[in-house]
Parts: C-alpha cells; sequence; structure tokens
C-alpha cells in the first residue's frame, strides 16, 4: 500500500474515537445543510407546479377562419418561451364550460347562440413562466390582426415571481449561513485532529520529514472524514425524509447528482479544512 | 563539519540566550557540550539542527549555512543529522522497529530495502530483541536506544545528544554512554549536551562549556588540546 495511504489509514486505527468524532460531527453539520437543501429542493418543486399553470390566453375574434387560427398557432408554437399552444374552438369552450360549471347547467341549456368566442392557450416552457416573459407573448399575440384580446392573470404572475424572488433570496442567505456553521464546525474538528497529533508532527520534523510528506496523510485523511461524513449525512436525511413523507406529506428527494454534491462538498471541506489546519500548524511552529 | 561563528541568539521573549560563541566540531570529533541549566546547551543545538535561526553570526552545517537555510531545505539538514534527546521523543503508538524505520520512510528510503536497515542499527544498539514492543512496555534505558536507533538509520555525519542520560540511571547511562563512544569510534562526530560532570570526566573527550550563553572554557583551545592538564 501507498505510504500516504497507509499513514492516513493508521491515524483512523490509532485514534479511533476521534476521528469517529470528527466523521459524525462532520455527518451532522452536513445533515443540517442536507435538510435545508431539501426543504429548497421541496418549495422550488411546489412553485414550479404552481407555475405550470401560467398560461396565457388569445381570444380569437368571432368569424375568424380556423385555417387562418391554425396557420397562426403553428407560429405560436415556434415562439422560443412556448412549450405547447392548444386552439378552443367555439364548441370545445361551450362544452368544456358546461363541464366545469355544472351548477349553471342552466344558463347554458337556455342559450340559444353559443356566447364563448374560440381561443388560444398558450402554455410556456420552464424558466419563462415570469412576468416579463408572459408579457411579451401576450404582445406578441395581440400582434396577429384575428385576436381580440389577450388574457393571463397578471396579479397572480407576479405574485409568483415575488414568491419566487423571495425563497431564492431566503434559500441563499440560509443556505449561505448553515454552509458556513457547517465549514466552521469541520474546520475546527479537523483543527482538533491536527494538534492531538502536534507531537508526532514535531517529531517527523526532527528526523527530517519534509512538509509535504507530513500534510499529504492529513489530506487524504481529511478528504476521507469529509466524505464518510457526507455519505451518513445522506442517510439520515434519507431517514428524515422516510419520515416526513410517510407521516407527514409527500416530498421529494435529492436526485443522485445532488446527492454527490452533498458528499462531494463534505469532501472539498475536510480536504481544504485539513490544508488550512496542517498548513497553519506547520507554519507556526 | 559544525562551525560556530561569532554566534549570538537572543529570543523573541527572552534575553540574549547565546553571546558570541564560536567553535569548530571536525569530522569524526567527540565533544561535550557543558554548563549549569539555562547556559544556552540547548540552544546551541537547536541552532545546529536548524529549529533556530542565530539572531548574528555564522552556524555552518556539513555544508549547510543555517543562517540562510531556507526551510524546504532543513529537512535536507536534519537527515545528515542524527539527534537524541533526554525525553526520547518516540512515537507512542509504534513500535522500536516501526519508530526506526519512519525515519527512513520518511526520506523516501526504497522499502524492500528498509527491514534489513532497521534490524541491523536495532542489533547495534542492542535491541533486536524487541522490536516489535512498544515504548510504553521498554525501560528508559531501552527507549534511549530506540531512539538512537532511529538516529543512525540514516548513517548521519553528526550526532547531536542533548543530555541523552538526564533520565537514566547510573547502569543505564553508561551503556548509553557507550553506544555514543562506539559512534564515534565508526567515524561519526558526536556532540553531546550533559551536565553530568562525573561523565564528563571520565573520559578524556574535548569539552566545551558554557556560562549564561557565554563559551567560557573549550578544552581544545585552552588546554591546546591536552585534556590531561585540565581541572
Ligand atoms: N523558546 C524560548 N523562548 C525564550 N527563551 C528561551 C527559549 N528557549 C530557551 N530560552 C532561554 O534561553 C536560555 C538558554 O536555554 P537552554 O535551553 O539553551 O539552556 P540549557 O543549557 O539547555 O539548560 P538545561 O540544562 O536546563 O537544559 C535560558 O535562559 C532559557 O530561558
Ligand atoms: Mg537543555
Amino acid at each position: 500500500m501507498n505510504l500516504v495511504a497507509r499513514e492516513a489509514l493508521l491515524a483512523f486505527r490509532r485514534a479511533p474515537l476521534l476521528s469517529a468524532l470528527s466523521v459524525t460531527t462532520i455527518a451532522f453539520s452536513l445533515f443540517v445543510v442536507g435538510l435545508f437543501g431539501l426543504v429548497a429542493i421541496n418549495l422550488q418543486r411546489a412553485l414550479a407546479n404552481v407555475a405550470e399553470r401560467v398560461e396565457v390566453v388569445a381570444y380569437v375574434l368571432p368569424g375568424t377562419p380556423i385555417e387562418a387560427s391554425a396557420l397562426a398557432l403553428k407560429d405560436i408554437e415556434a415562439f422560443p418561451e412556448v412549450q405547447s399552444a392548444t386552439y378552443v374552438s367555439e364548441d370545445q369552450a361551450l362544452a368544456r364550460a358546461r363541464a366545469e360549471l355544472a351548477e349553471f347547467q342552466d344558463v347554458f341549456r337556455e342559450l340559444e347562440r353559443n356566447p364563448l368566442p374560440a381561443s388560444i392557450e398558450v402554455k410556456l416552457k420552464p424558466g419563462y413562466r415570469d412576468v416579463a416573459h408572459v408579457n411579451a407573448v401576450a404582445e406578441r399575440l395581440r400582434g396577429f390582426g384575428f385576436v381580440e384580446d389577450v388574457r393571463f392573470g397578471r396579479d397572480w404572475v407576479e405574485k409568483l415571481d415575488r414568491l419566487r424572488q423571495i425563497a431564492a433570496a431566503v434559500g441563499l442567505v440560509v443556505g449561505a449561513a448553515f454552509a458556513a456553521v457547517a465549514i466552521i464546525i469541520i474546520g475546527t474538528t479537523i483543527r482538533m485532529a491536527v494538534l492531538q497529533r502536534s507531537r508526532e508532527i514535531a517529531i517527523m520534523r526532527l528526523v527530517g520529514a519534509t512538509d509535504g510528506f507530513i500534510r499529504r496523510p492529513f489530506l487524504l485523511q481529511g478528504a476521507i472524514k469529509g466524505m464518510l461524513g457526507g455519505l451518513v449525512a445522506i442517510g439520515l436525511s434519507y431517514g428524515a425524509y422516510t419520515l416526513i413523507t410517510r407521516y407527514l406529506l409527500q416530498a421529494a428527494f435529492f436526485s443522485r447528482p445532488q446527492a454527490l454534491a452533498i458528499v462531494g462538498f463534505g469532501m472539498v471541506i475536510g480536504f481544504l479544512g485539513s490544508a488550512l489546519s496542517v498548513g497553519r500548524h506547520l507554519r507556526r511552529v | 563539519m559544525i562551525k560556530l561563528t561569532n554566534v549570538s541568539k537572543a529570543y523573541p521573549k527572552g534575553g540574549l540566550a547565546l553571546k558570541d560563541i564560536s567553535f569548530h566540531l571536525a569530522k569524526g570529533e567527540f565533544a561535550f557540550l557543558t554548563g549549569h541549566s539555562g547556559a544556552g546547551k540547548s540552544t546551541v543545538l537547536r541552532l545546529i539542527y536548524a529549529d533556530e535561526r542565530p539572531t548574528s553570526g555564522e552556524v555552518r552545517v556539513s555544508g549547510f549555512n543555517v543562517a540562510e537555510l531556507k526551510s524546504r531545505e532543513i529537512p535536507m539538514l536534519r537527515r545528515r543529522l542524527g539527534i537524541v534527546f533526554q525525553d526520547f521523543r518516540l512515537l507512542e503508538d509504534r513500535t522500536a522497529e516501526e519508530n526506526v524505520a519512519f525515519a527512513l520512510e520518511v526520506t523516501g528510503a526504497r522499502r524492500s530495502a528498509i527491514p534489513a536497515r532497521v534490524m541491523r542499527v536495532l542489533t547495534q544498539v542492542g535491541l533486536a530483541a524487541k522490536a516489535q514492543a512498544y515504548p510504553r512496555e521498554l525501560s528508559g534505558g531501552e527507549q534511549q536506544r530506540v531512539a538512537i536507533a532511529r538516529a543512525l538509520v540514516n548513517e548521519p555525519t553528526v550526532f547531536l545528544a542533548d543530555e541523552p542520560t538526564g533520565n537514566l540511571d547510573e547502569r543505564a547511562t553508561r551503556g548509553i554512554f557507550q553506544l555514543l563512544r562506539d559512534i564515534n569510534a565508526s567515524g561519526t562526530a558526536v556532540l553531546m549536551a550533559s551536565h553530568d560532570l562525573d561523565l564528563v570526566r571520565q573520559a578524556s573527550y574535548r569539552v566545551i562549556e558554557l556560562q549564561e550563553g557565554a563559551l567560557v572554557y573549550d578544552s581544545a583551545v585552552d588546554d591546546s588540546g591536552d585534556r590531561a592538564a585540565s581541572p
């Protein structure tokens, strides 16, 4: 086995308690970050679900030939923001109204002429479901000669926008705070491991070990601790997620890349924390 | 081999620990460094193994100039030296054999060559039978032997010992001292700090005495090399 790997593993074996303690500390710090991440991705998902309902409806002037509308439909579908555009004829509109508004059956039955106009319902791609893009699409729809009126829930889309902004800002601030706390706690844990071995480091230097030789096992060890901590944190998060979905509400878990990102985050902090602690220690003594 | 020229040392906190010290230790020579506690013996040794840098003056150790040494050159200097201390400084969680091997691994020695070289020095210090023992399972004298084996394994040209017998009884002291004489007899220069005057007197080696940081007596200079005439 490689000397660096052997020294790194030896450190685990020689100080099992301290090693276990640091892995646990790292795991719980990352678990908190993970829980926050779960809340964030579920909130984001909920917002995305709501945003799916963002729709721009263009009402067609009565008497417009269906061919003209069909032609326009192709153009509209080619808009970069547009996911789908559906033509709803006057009859379809009436049928839908009848089905959806069953309480007003009588009103509809007594009609001698269909008062509902035909329309084109435009759904936007994810990422375009905000006020600016909705406005732009609405403006372009108004440009069609046969379009009488364009509607979308302006207030509603604006509220959704604000909600998204708030969620992003809070997420960023709270997420950064949690990450910072995790970094500090993990850094302190690793610093303890370095201090615990300061006598050993002094002896290594005495017999002519270079700083690089001293540093490398610590870096590897830090990365391993961070990785183990990350894996345990994913496990804990999964446990929490299982409990939440069983007793509270249907939620989403991390995707594989997201889970890997958390483990990677742990590894990077473990590695950098070690580099920093050992570097500082070596420079001081 | 070792040459100090007008060396002074002031620690950041505290006064002048060494004042204008000069001496030269030739290849293969043996010298005692004596003086009362706080006289500056350990400081002289620390300058030699570049744990400290001189405040002024020049410290030369087998071709290295300690004052101008870059920090990444310090390990190279230390690999030329063998160093032992009063408190042994062994790694508690490694066996005698592993402690010695460690000093070789650090230098990037060929892996396959390590066990034989380790056993050779352990045999030399008379501890081959206890190669698998941990420091806590060894007596003080035995621990110092392990430390000496570790210091020898890189085949140093200079051997530094800072009160190596300070923690040992008389018998163990004689054993360790004999080892250092053998090491010297095989051509390695030895500089040994000690305030054990009996030990210093019974051997006819060169004596360098410090007093409050100043060199007050050097038998090689003051007695023109004739130890028998000195007190
Ligand atoms: N790191 C330090 N910082 C400040 N002063 C120091 C430091 N190390 C030693 N000194 C001072 O330098 C002087 C010489 O110390 P040194 O350790 O060299 O003495 P010594 O001769 O080895 O003594 P002993 O026989 O007790 O080991 C002392 O006055 C001591 O207080
Ligand atoms: Mg001393």
